[in-house]
């Protein structure tokens, strides 16, 4: 795809989120506004795994993280922006030490010690009552205003999601054109080698960790007034596979992936409804299928279509 | 006997160049398997070192050691007379000191440019002002230099992993030079190179060692590459050095010739 159609494309998908929610009901604008929030988690989880490599089934644990400190903070009549600051450093200070253990081993293993960690926060969320209140959850939520104007309404509070989405791919953008970008790529292809032409591995795998983390609390920070109530359940090991389904269904290692992903897991449910009762099989059929047969994702789909015969492995293949 | 034999090579050699790369006693074991078994030797600034010996006589396990890939059993290793244990493989190469592998390790998802500028970014600035500072500031064209050093200028924008094996292999060398180093440990450079690929590649180091004064240490199987590239030659066998001289007499050493040559 010539850089012309892709900017076409892009400009042509960012013109309709902008025109659609004005043509769809509530129910409509929530999902594309969960849409927004949920590509924000998955755009962290595709630099972690994507870009630099390191499996991680902890980010919906991030989210979690986002959510409550965003959910506790504005129930007490602080400021969303205040607690998007907190959340953001608090995510970022846990998910570096998350690194750590990437150090030592990786894959299977590491996917293993990543979910121990999801499990841990969710035990915290459960269990913990006197901060989270438990399986209670906490609701009344309320959105914040932006310069003065009230998001309450829906579609409102679907352009602050919008307006975060597009600021945090301009920034995932800027970052991996940039020589960390490169250095996490280097990461995911060759540690070794990377390693002897004096690439920093330790740091460079524990600030993936750090960044993609801090992208799942921002989504979370997001989602608790997005959604009004949380409770631990939304951020278990359920939803850790749903992004990471959406990083891999999008295109792993793929700028545009998580957009892709996203809708795939959002959105496409919610069409097959038609199916009835059987809506969710359709789903499940779908991925199975996709997985199997083109395990780069839906945009490594396209990029094959492109350029029949280049070599277009998972971004997992390092040989 | 290693020391004895490094002891007088360091005595017989051109006194005014220091020594760059000093190893004594060096020796690593795994498990009850002895790789490498207590190799001392030097090599002086501007020199072009071969190693060569049998498979398995420890050569790749000696460079691991002596570049931080591997903790070494016993032994030493200087660096301008600075002892180096601990530094990992990022830290030797910030302090200008290469490296290729024995198996060809380019990032097959990065274009060639790509792969070059990767190789410099690390020694230029701060952290922070690779994330902030001006983007690739010079390396870009240092990258494309040294692609056209190298007669890869058709193919600075391919994908390192679209390249022919002796083009990646290369790159993969190319890599090596990108930052300038002082020192650099070739891993069989010219393994599945061609034979016009492998003129090349001996002119392109030739060229580096004298322009730039660096110093190479080259393991090689290909004996015409190594005997007409070194200025001296270390022989290996099972994990000591039982040979060592100028090309000509380490061709005619009867002890190589047994261990190795006359296989």
């Amino acid at each position: 795809m010539s850089r012309f159609a892709r900017n076409g494309i892009v400009a042509l998908a960012a013109l309709v989120l902008v025109a659609l929610p004005f043509g769809l009901k509530p129910y409509g604008v929530y999902l594309l506004s969960l849409w927004a929030v949920m590509t924000i988690a998955a755009i962290g989880l595709n630099l972690t795994l994507g870009y630099a490599g390191q499996i991680s089934l902890a980010q919906a644990s991030f989210v979690g993280i986002g959510a409550y400190t965003a959910a506790l903070l504005t129930t007490q009549g602080w400021s969303l922006w205040l607690a998007l600051v907190l959340a953001v450093l608090l995510c970022l200070a846990i998910g570096w030490v998350l690194g750590y253990p990437a150090l030592r081993v990786q894959h299977h293993y590491l996917a293993f010690v990543t979910l121990s960690f999801a499990t841990l926060v969710f035990l915290i969320l459960r269990n913990e009552e006197w901060l989270t209140r438990g399986v209670y959850g906490i609701s009344g939520i309320p959105r914040p205003e932006v310069f003065g104007w009230s998001t309450r309404h829906p579609v409102a509070f679907y352009f602050v999601c919008l307006g975060f989405l597009l600021a945090v791919s301009l920034g995932m953008g800027w970052l991996i054109r940039s020589p960390w970008g490169r250095a996490f790529t280097a990461l995911r292809e060759n540690p070794v080698r990377a390693d002897s032409l004096g690439v920093d591995i330790r740091r460079y795998t524990l600030l993936a960790f750090a960044i993609g983390s801090a992208l799942g609390g921002v989504a979370g920070v997001l989602y608790a007034p997005l959604v009004q109530f949380i409770e631990p359940s939304a951020f278990a090991l359920n939803l850790s596979l749903n992004l990471l389904l959406m990083v891999m269904v999008g295109g792993s290692g793929h700028f545009f992936g998580p957009f892709v992903g996203a809708a795939v897991a959002v959105l496409l449910p919610e069409w097959l409804r038609f199916g009835e009762g059987l809506y969710l099989v359709l789903y499940a059929l779908f991925v199975m299928v996709l997985i199997s047969f083109c395990p780069t994702g839906l945009l490594g789909l396209v990029q094959r279509w492109r350029r029949p015969g280049a070599r277009t492995t998972g971004a997992q293949d390092t040989r | 006997m290693s020391d004895v034999r490094a002891s007088t090579t360091a005595a017989s050699a051109a006194p005014a160049a220091p020594a760059v790369l000093e190893v004594r006693g060096l020796a690593k074991s795994f498990g009850g398997l002895v790789a490498v078994d207590g190799v001392s030797f030097e090599v002086r600034e501007g020199e072009i070192l071969g190693l060569i010996g049998p498979n398995g006589s420890g050569k790749s396990t000696l460079f691991n050691c002596i570049l931080g890939q591997l903790p070494p059993s016993a032994g030493v290793v200087r660096i301008d007379g600075r002892a180096i244990s601990g530094l990992r493989p990022c830290d030797l190469n910030r302090l200008g000191i290469g490296r290729t592998f024995q198996l060809l390790q380019v990032f097959p998802q990065l274009t060639v440019r790509e792969n070059l500028i990767l190789a410099g970014q690390e020694h230029q600035g701060s952290m922070w002002s690779r994330l902030v500072g001006p983007r690739d500031a010079g390396l870009a064209a240092a990258a494309d230099r040294m692609i056209e050093f190298f007669r890869l200028a058709h193919l600075a924008e391919e994908k390192a992993g679209n390249l022919s094996y002796g083009q990646q292999k290369l790159l993969d060398a190319a890599m090596a030079f990108m930052a300038g180093p002082r020192l650099v440990l070739l891993d069989e450079p010219a393994g599945g190179v061609n034979p016009t690929m492998l003129g090349s590649l001996r002119e392109r180091l030739r060229e580096i060692n004298a322009r730039q004064g660096a110093t190479f240490v080259v393991i090689e199987h290909n004996m015409e590459f190594v005997m007409s590239l070194c200025t001296r030659i270390l022989v290996l066998a099972e994990g000591r050095i039982i040979a060592e001289g100028d090309p000509e007499t380490v061709r005619n050493d009867p002890v190589v010739i047994e261990a190795y040559l006359g296989q």
